[in-house]
C-alpha cells in the first residue's frame, strides 16, 4: 500500500461571495491548489467534490462534473454528499482510491454557496440534515440539535455557558490573522454571553457564520511525489469514519458523539498513532459545544474534561494542544460542503510552516482533523504527519 | 393545507398515526424498542416487531427553547423543542403548556398529535402531566 501525500492545497477566501457561482468558487480553489502543488492538470486522474445543499442554494445537483470542467480537469468526477462531512469523505475516498494504487494524483475538496440564502432558508435547508420524519417534522433545527446535546451534557458533566464563550473567543483571536477566515476580528467572552438567544442554551455567537466558499487538495502517491519531484512533505496516515443513527433520540447517548469516537478509533489505528501523539487539533465547532464533543471523541479528553479546556488556556494558540488555528467554523467560516477539505488545508499549512499561525506549532509533527455530518451521524478523521 | 413535503406524508402519517389514540412504539423478539415506520429492528435487524403500548408518562431527556426557526416554524417561536423518554423509546416534538423556564430534565410529559397553526401539518407535542 502507497502513502498520500498532500501536494497541494487552495482555498478561496470564506465569506459571502455575492455575485460569484459556486463553479467560480471551486474553480479558484483548485487553481491554487494545482499551483500549489505544481502539477499539471492533465496528470489529475479523479475529482471527489463535496457538496450539501447546491440543490437548494443554486439548484444544482449532479455538480461533480461541472466542477472538473469549471476547473479544467479532464477526470471522472463524482460528489459526495455526508451533510456537513461532504468534503470529509470526497477526501477520505480520494485516499483510500491512491492507497489501493488506483489512480496517483487526485483532487479533493468542495464548496458550498449559502449566503445568497435568507437566514430562514438556510435554517431550513440545514435541518434536513437531520432526521426528516423524526426530528425535523419536531420543529428540530440544526442550532436546536446542538442545544439539545449542549443541554444534556451540562446536565450529565457539568460546564456552562461561560466555558463555551471561551471557545468562541480563543477561535476568533486565532482567526485574526488568517488571510482566508470569515471574521478576523476578535470576540470577547463577555460580547459572547451577551448575544441573543438562538436556541438555549446556545447564543448567535456559539455559532459558526453562514459561509461561501471553496476548498480543494492535490494528493498524490508517494510514488508520484518522487517521479515528479514534489514538494510534499505532509502525509495523511490515517483515516477514520464512523456512523451513527440519525435522530438524536435514537442514539446511544446524546451528552457524547461516538461516531466521531469511532471514525478516530479507525484512523489511529490506520496511522499507528494514539491520541497522546496528536499535538494539534482542527475539528468540527460549528457550534462552541461542537467542539468540546470533537475533543473527547478523539480521545484528546475524557469525557466531561474538554468543556473547560479553553477557558483554561490549554486549546488556545500557546497551550499544550492548540485546537483550531485556522479560526475554526467559528471564525474562519463555514461553508459546508467545502470544511473537510478547508481543515485538512490549514492543517498542511500548518504543519508545512506556511500558516500564519504556524508558528504556535512550529514543533508538531502528528495533527488531527475532525469533521461531522449532521449532528453527527456521520464523522470524518484524519491523522496528518510531517513526513519530510 | 397539506404537509407538501416532497417525499409525501406515507411515512409521516404512519408515525401519527401510531401516536395518536393510546400510541404504540415497536418492540422485536429481543426488546429493542423503536419507532415507526420500520421493517426491521435497527439494533438487531428483525423483522418480527409488535405493538407494544407506548407508556403514558415520559420524562425530558434534555430540551431547547428554539428563537430562530425555519419558516414552518417562525410563528411559533420561541418553542420548547423536547426529547423525552418514555420507557424503551424516546421522542422528540414541542412542549405545550409549559413556559420555557417551566420545563426541566425529569420534567413528566403526556404526548400528543396535534397541528402546526401555521402549515396544518400534524405535529408531536408534549404536555404536562
Amino acid at each position: 500500500m502507497t502513502g498520500v501525500r498532500v501536494a497541494g492545497v487552495g482555498l478561496t477566501e470564506f465569506g459571502e461571495h455575492a455575485g460569484r457561482t459556486g463553479r467560480d468558487l471551486f474553480a479558484e480553489a483548485a487553481n491554487v491548489a494545482l499551483r500549489d502543488a505544481g502539477v499539471d492538470r492533465e496528470r489529475v486522474e479523479q475529482l471527489n467534490y463535496g457538496n450539501f445543499m447546491g440543490a437548494l442554494a443554486e439548484r444544482q445537483s449532479h455538480q461533480a462534473p461541472l466542477m472538473a470542467e469549471a476547473a479544467g480537469l479532464h477526470c471522472p468526477a463524482t460528489r459526495y454528499e455526508e451533510a456537513c462531512a461532504s468534503a470529509g469523505v470526497a477526501v477520505r475516498e480520494a485516499v483510500r482510491a491512491v492507497r489501493a494504487g488506483e489512480v496517483d494524483v487526485a483532487v479533493a475538496g468542495g464548496m458550498e454557496r449559502m449566503t445568497n440564502l435568507s437566514t430562514e432558508r438556510v435554517t431550513e435547508s440545514l435541518a434536513v440534515a437531520a432526521d426528516e420524519l423524526f426530528e425535523v417534522r419536531a420543529g428540530v433545527t440544526f442550532p436546536g440539535a446542538y442545544a439539545l446535546m449542549a443541554r444534556r451534557y451540562f446536565d450529565r458533566f457539568g460546564g456552562d455557558q461561560t466555558d463555551l464563550a471561551h471557545v468562541a473567543s480563543k477561535n476568533h483571536t486565532h482567526a485574526l490573522d488568517n488571510e482566508y477566515a470569515q471574521y478576523q476580528r476578535e470576540v470577547s467572552v463577555e460580547e459572547t454571553l451577551d448575544a441573543p438567544t438562538v436556541a438555549s442554551p446556545l447564543g448567535l455567537f456559539d455559532a459558526c457564520p453562514v459561509t461561501d466558499g471553496a476548498s480543494a487538495l492535490v494528493l498524490v502517491s508517494e510514488a508520484a511525489a518522487q517521479r515528479h519531484d514534489l514538494t510534499a512533505p505532509v502525509a495523511i496516515t490515517g483515516t477514520g469514519q464512523g456512523s451513527d443513527r440519525a435522530a438524536l433520540q435514537d442514539r446511544e447517548t446524546i451528552a457524547e458523539t461516538p461516531a466521531a469516537r469511532r471514525a478516530a478509533t479507525a484512523a489511529y489505528d490506520d496511522a499507528g498513532i494514539t491520541a497522546d501523539d496528536v499535538a494539534v487539533a482542527e475539528v468540527h465547532d460549528c457550534f462552541t459545544i461542537a467542539e468540546v464533543f470533537a475533543l473527547e471523541s478523539l480521545g484528546l479528553y475524557e469525557p466531561g474534561e474538554a468543556v473547560g479546556a479553553a477557558r483554561r488556556g490549554e486549546t488556545t494558540r500557546d497551550g499544550e494542544l492548540p485546537v483550531n488555528l485556522s479560526g475554526g467554523l467559528k471564525a474562519k467560516g463555514h461553508p459546508v460542503g467545502a470544511t473537510g477539505g478547508s481543515q485538512i488545508a490549514e492543517l498542511t499549512r500548518l504543519l508545512r510552516g506556511d500558516h500564519p499561525n504556524s508558528e504556535w506549532v512550529s514543533d508538531a509533527e502528528v495533527g488531527v482533523t475532525h469533521n461531522a455530518g449532521g449532528t453527527v451521524a456521520s464523522a470524518v478523521v484524519h491523522v496528518l504527519e510531517v513526513a519530510g | 393545507m397539506s404537509d407538501g413535503a416532497p417525499g409525501g406524508d406515507a411515512g409521516y402519517d404512519e408515525w401519527a398515526d401510531a401516536l395518536a389514540e393510546d400510541g404504540y412504539y415497536l418492540s422485536c423478539p429481543a426488546g429493542h424498542g423503536s419507532l415507526p415506520p420500520r421493517r426491521v429492528c435497527p439494533e438487531c435487524g428483525n423483522d418480527s416487531l409488535s405493538e407494544e403500548p407506548l407508556p403514558a408518562a415520559g420524562e425530558v431527556v434534555t430540551f431547547s427553547a428554539v428563537h430562530v426557526a425555519p419558516p414552518d416554524f417562525a410563528e411559533q417561536t420561541p418553542y420548547v423543542t423536547a426529547v423525552v423518554e418514555f420507557g424503551p423509546v424516546r421522542l422528540t416534538g414541542i412542549v405545550r403548556g409549559l413556559d420555557a423556564d417551566e420545563v426541566e430534565i425529569g420534567t413528566q410529559v403526556g404526548v400528543d398529535v396535534t397541528r402546526n397553526e401555521a402549515t396544518g401539518n400534524r405535529l408531536v407535542v408534549f404536555r404536562p402531566r
